[in-house]
């Protein structure tokens, strides 16, 4: 059996403390709070002590999936990348740069939100980019 | 932010969250602290403990507010009122801090000239805050050596959120508590990264940084380092605005990672039919939400407990993100999404890490140059960093040296909020969050644990309101505003003032944003969440 712990930051409020994850043989078991993070300080919320949960809840998608005559259905990566790649260009083209839009998010990091707008301003050419900040 | 970038030159929190410690007095508004942001009410109680005032105004009693030593319910959408009316009161009283005005900020005369016109009874009047209640604020914050102001969201989810703000600003500045340890002006981010979101250029404006769109230097250095001929100089749409786009049919395709619009956005309905009519969503999430539904394609990214990164916390601190577990089936690292559809649109990318993506980010970003992942590897470092010697800032403004230069005062008059009630839609509605769950609950409703704590939606009533409408504790009842209608049960609590009702937005099946306004402050474009007029009816 392995048991390891990883450091790492909460997924859930602003406050970003850090906490230990637990894993054994590769699956989530629980939280540990650190103690020299100097945001929380070995304490936790209800949030950050359960923050391991849905990680491995049955719900996850586990596929990528396209709509097929009106119905998500489950397809390969290439399939799913190709198709949106095709059809952002087909619509680029057709209406210009500025009738494509992205919601990055609050949620993934900032490597993930800077290549996101990265490839909507140099790639598709369009300043619409945005996430619920306001929310 | 866009309120406190006016004012000070940088929207974000001023301070640290442990400084809130070495505060004397402590004012909050328009933040449920103890639900939202927990680990910083643990700060506040130790501040508490350590002698500080704790002064607190929200239209709902919230959990703080039990432990403050003032409490005022003000009305909701009056927050300008109140705190033009506290600010009148340091004034007439002599409690501002005439050197530091004299000496670090701008247009006091003009800000000053307005708070003449302010009348306190007139305040209480607006506001429903005692008059004795508005001088009690003023004195104990006006006399705090070090005073700390703490928002939420109840403050900038108003059609005049950022008057809202400008006015937090004007107060901290009137008293001079700003740029020392245990002062400040501190907006709590709701959402573990949105300061990161914000700082990595995810806004219609701006880069990484903050740095602007507009033709300029910064538009040629990263057309330069992005190896492109040109980029947009036209400032982008926001989220309404998008919509809005979607019906003209101006905007055709929408990629959305890792949001939930559908529930978390104002007038959900109107949200729902825009999607639908869109020719091209992508949807890149770790659930099938009911945003997800709607999609065309959906992209299975992963958790944070299965990728590298950073995420930057809202006292602007960056700390790492480390993978622990391996991606379930068939999903995929968000960071190789991104990558796999630009390489395939045409525009290349060829990164083998999150690692060097983040290089490529402080090399074009003054303000994160001096971080690495090495530098991080401990308890993280606050921005702005210039260089790697550099220490990191734990408080901005320091010695009165604003970003912007000199802090700018700004006269504000009250308004009402977009709604207000009337004889059909009697009863205002304020939206907010529970502590067991998260924004559209995609992930803690998934977790059994907090699944448990709060299962379902619920809307908080007063006891005569509850009383006249002939309804008990736990009971159904229908509610509607202008938008929409929806059922949810009810839960009778004085934490609510007569006339007022309290929902969370937390359940897809209790949805209250398909009656909340979408109208929005026209600068920042939030929509004012806070504030709507519903009526009730008994089911």
């Amino acid at each position: 059996m392995e048991y390891r712990n990883t450091l790492t930051t909460c997924t859930y409020c602003g406050c970003g403390c850090n906490l230990f994850l637990e894993s054994l043989d590769g699956r989530l078991t629980g939280t540990i709070p650190c103690k020299t993070f100097p945001v929380n300080e070995g304490k936790l919320c209800i949030k950050g002590w359960n923050a391991h949960q849905f990680v491995q809840s049955e719900k996850r998608l586990k596929k990528p999936l396209m709509r097929k005559n009106g119905e998500l259905t489950e397809v390969s990566w290439d399939e799913a990348l190709d198709f949106a790649a095709s059809k952002l260009k087909e619509i680029k083209q057709a209406n210009g740069s500025d009738s494509v839009g992205f919601c990055s998010s609050a949620k993934v990091t900032n490597e993930e939100n800077y290549l996101m707008q990265k490839f909507a301003r140099a790639g598709v050419g369009t300043n619409n980019i945005d996430h619920c900040a306001r929310l | 932010m866009a309120g406190l970038a006016a004012s000070f030159g940088s929207g974000v929190m001023t301070n640290s969250t442990s400084e809130l410690e070495e505060s004397d007095a402590i004012f909050i508004i328009g933040s449920n602290t103890t639900s939202s942001h927990p680990l910083v009410a643990t700060r506040i109680f130790r501040a508490i403990e350590k002698g500080a005032k704790v002064l607190v105004a929200d239209p709902r009693k919230n959990q703080i507010a039990d432990l403050a030593h003032l409490y005022v319910r003000h009305k909701p959408g009056t927050d300008v009122a109140l705190l033009n009316g506290i600010m009148k009161v340091i004034l007439d009283k002599g409690l501002e801090d005439k050197k530091f005005i004299a000496k670090s900020t701008e247009d006091f005369e003009v800000f000053k000239k307005q708070i003449d016109t302010v009348s306190i009874e007139k305040t209480s009047q607006i506001t429903g805050v005692s008059v004795e209640e508005i001088q009690a604020i003023a004195e104990a914050y006006g006399k705090a050596e070090r005073g700390s102001i703490v928002y939420c969201m109840g403050i900038t989810q108003h059609t005049n959120g950022v008057n809202n703000v400008k006015s937090l600003a004007n107060l901290s500045m009137l008293t001079g508590n700003i740029g020392r340890v245990g002062t400040g002006v501190n907006p709590l981010r709701g959402q573990n990264n949105v300061q990161g979101a914000c700082d990595m250029g995810g806004l219609p404006n701006v880069y990484t940084g903050y740095q602007p769109v507009t033709l300029g230097p910064a538009n040629k250095k990263f057309a330069e380092a992005w190896g492109v001929d040109e980029l947009p100089t036209n400032i982008g749409l926001t989220i309404p605005e998008l919509m809005h786009g979607i019906e003209k049919e101006e905007v055709k395709a929408l990629w959305i990672m890792g949001e939930n619009p559908v529930v978390s956005d104002p007038d959900a309905n109107h949200v729902v039919k825009a999607l639908e009519k869109i020719e091209l969503l992508i949807v890149q999430d770790i659930f099938l939400t009911s945003t997800a539904k709607l999609a065309h394609v959906v992209l299975p990214g992963v958790s944070f407990a299965e990728k590298d990164g950073t995420f930057v916390n809202t006292e602007r601190r960056v700390s790492r993100v480390r993978k622990a577990v391996e991606p379930v089936g068939d999903s995929r690292q968000d960071w190789q999404i991104i990558m796999d559809i630009s390489n395939r649109f045409g525009f290349e990318m060829a990164y083998d890490s999150p690692e060097a993506v983040f290089n490529e980010i402080t090399e074009l970003t003054p303000s994160y140059a001096g971080i690495t992942y090495e530098r991080i590897e401990g308890p993280g470092i606050q921005w702005p960093c210039p260089s790697l010697e550099h220490p990191g800032t734990p408080f901005l403004h320091k010695d009165g040296k604003f970003t912007r230069g000199k802090g700018l005062f700004h006269a504000i008059e009250s308004k009402p909020p977009a709604e207000v009630v009337d004889d059909e839609y009697p009863f205002w509605m304020t939206t907010g969050r529970v502590y067991a769950h998260y924004h559209t609950g995609t992930m803690t409703r998934n977790s059994k644990a907090l699944d448990n704590e709060v299962p379902e939606g619920f809307l908080e009533i007063h006891p005569e309101d509850a009383k006249s409408l002939d309804i008990g504790d736990g009971h159904k009842i229908k509610m509607a505003s202008r938008r929409g209608e929806i059922e949810t049960r009810i839960t009778i609590t004085d934490r609510v003032k007569k006339g007022v009702v309290f929902m969370p937005f937390h359940f897809e099946e209790a949805k209250v944003n398909k009656l909340t306004n979408p109208a929005y402050d026209p600068i920042a474009k939030i929509p004012e969440l806070k504030v709507c007029a519903v009526k009730l009816a008994k089911v």
